[in-house]
């Protein structure tokens, strides 16, 4: 379980060029840096949902990424906060 | 602005170049008769654990990037439905062949 | 089977509620009576729960620790619905809800989603330039202000709890919950009198 304040990467990885599938962390985020907010509870794997494939409860959590650090550009301070899956994390 | 030179799913959209520019159609824009049906069904076939909406969410995602931005919000949801429905075995090809010609 | 995804909307739409009735897998009763249920729900429902949270600390503290027991406290059913978050504006922060993968919205307690919010514009602009797409609808976030974003990709719908605006001092919760519109409750305009 990943506590708050954890530093994370997302993980720079691209399922859409093996094959079909359902992803749901943003592509904006791969491989991006943030901190983990919250633990938001378990849910099942949307991945494995969307192809009516027997589903591992996965933890999800709150991570909180620099705004202006994603893009180049932006107000400092403001921030993008984004539900993802613990296996889209590792801890920094 | 660039767009991240990454390998980006077509309804992907955060931040991405081409719609960067695009105003916000801040109007309201009342939904059909049609929308509202396949927005009742769609709930149905969830809460009868026939197709999730994740399932939806694929579907829709198969859609041509073309296709995708031609079709309106709720046209994309019923073909989504009938690839999913048709995908699960729930309604055969030929059944649908048939029922089309008939509607 | 390519083709036949592709049949006209209307056509398909009308074909598949047709073998699905023939199966007993979805009859029409059913499609009518969810379409009511779903007609029914509306921004005013979000606009009572801020306006009791303005006025009740406790009701607040509810909607923040458990946003579906608060809805529910206020007679929305929540029952097999996805978890409620519900976002806190203060005096330093200011909350944007966006969904840029599709278009999760908190229907159960402001009704279907607005155009706006399932546009390619709004999925693309909110996470990379929200203060100047705010600017569609003259909102303006002051820079002693922080954005908050909430890319919702996941089981969550988040709604915003937005500040109560002055010259509402006195008001009852018919009144307060009068001035909270849906674009208040996404981020989008702030209430004012």
């Amino acid at each position: 379980m990943l506590q708050p304040g954890t530093p994370v990467q997302v993980k720079l990885d691209w399922p859409e060029t093996r094959g079909p599938c359902h992803i749901r962390t943003p592509h904006y985020l791969r491989g991006r840096m943030g901190v983990v907010e919250r633990h938001l509870g378990d849910f099942p794997n949307p991945e494995d949902l969307a192809f009516a494939r027997p589903a591992a409860r996965l933890p999800l959590y709150h991570v909180r990424f620099d705004q202006p650090a994603l893009w180049g550009e932006g107000y400092a301070g403001d921030a993008i906060v984004v539900e993802l899956y613990e296996s889209w994390l590792e801890a920094r | 602005m660039d767009d991240l030179e990454v390998p980006r799913a077509q309804h992907d959209m955060g931040g991405v170049s081409k719609f960067m520019c695009d105003p916000v159609d801040t109007d309201t824009h009342a939904l059909t008769d049609f929308d509202r049906r396949v927005d009742a069904l769609r709930q149905l076939l969830g809460a009868k654990q026939v197709m999730s909406v994740d399932e939806l969410r694929r579907g829709i995602e198969a859609i041509p990037e073309a296709t995708y931005h031609q079709l309106s919000y709720y046209q994309r949801w019923i073909r989504s439905i009938a690839d999913n429905l048709l995908v699960r075995g729930v309604i055969s090809a030929d059944e649908l062949r048939a029922a089309l010609e008939a509607a | 089977m390519m083709e036949l995804i592709e049949a006209e909307s209307g056509r398909l739409l009308a074909a598949i509620t047709k073998l699905l009735g023939e199966k007993g897998i979805v009859t029409e009763d059913e499609l009518v009576s969810r379409q009511a249920l779903t007609d029914a729900a509306n921004p005013g429902q979000g606009a009572r729960m801020v306006a009791r949270a303005w006025l009740d600390a406790d009701y607040r503290a509810l909607m923040l620790r458990d946003g579906a027991a608060a809805a529910e406290a206020m007679g929305i059913p929540m029952r097999g619905l996805p978890p409620l978050g519900v976002l806190e504006n203060d005096a330093e922060t200011h909350h944007l809800v966006v969904c840029t993968l599709c278009s999760c919205y908190p229907r159960a307690v402001l009704g279907y989603p607005p155009f706006w919010f399932k546009s390619a514009a709004y999925r693309a602009r909110a996470v990379r330039d929200p203060r100047g797409m705010l600017g569609e609808w003259g909102t303006i976030v002051p820079d002693s202000v922080k954005l908050r974003v909430v890319d919702s990709t996941a089981d969550y719908r988040w709604m915003v709890l937005p500040l109560r605006p002055a010259g509402t001092e006195g008001w009852d919760e018919a009144q307060l919950a009068a001035i909270v519109r849906d674009g208040d409750m996404i981020g989008v305009t702030v209430p004012g009198v």
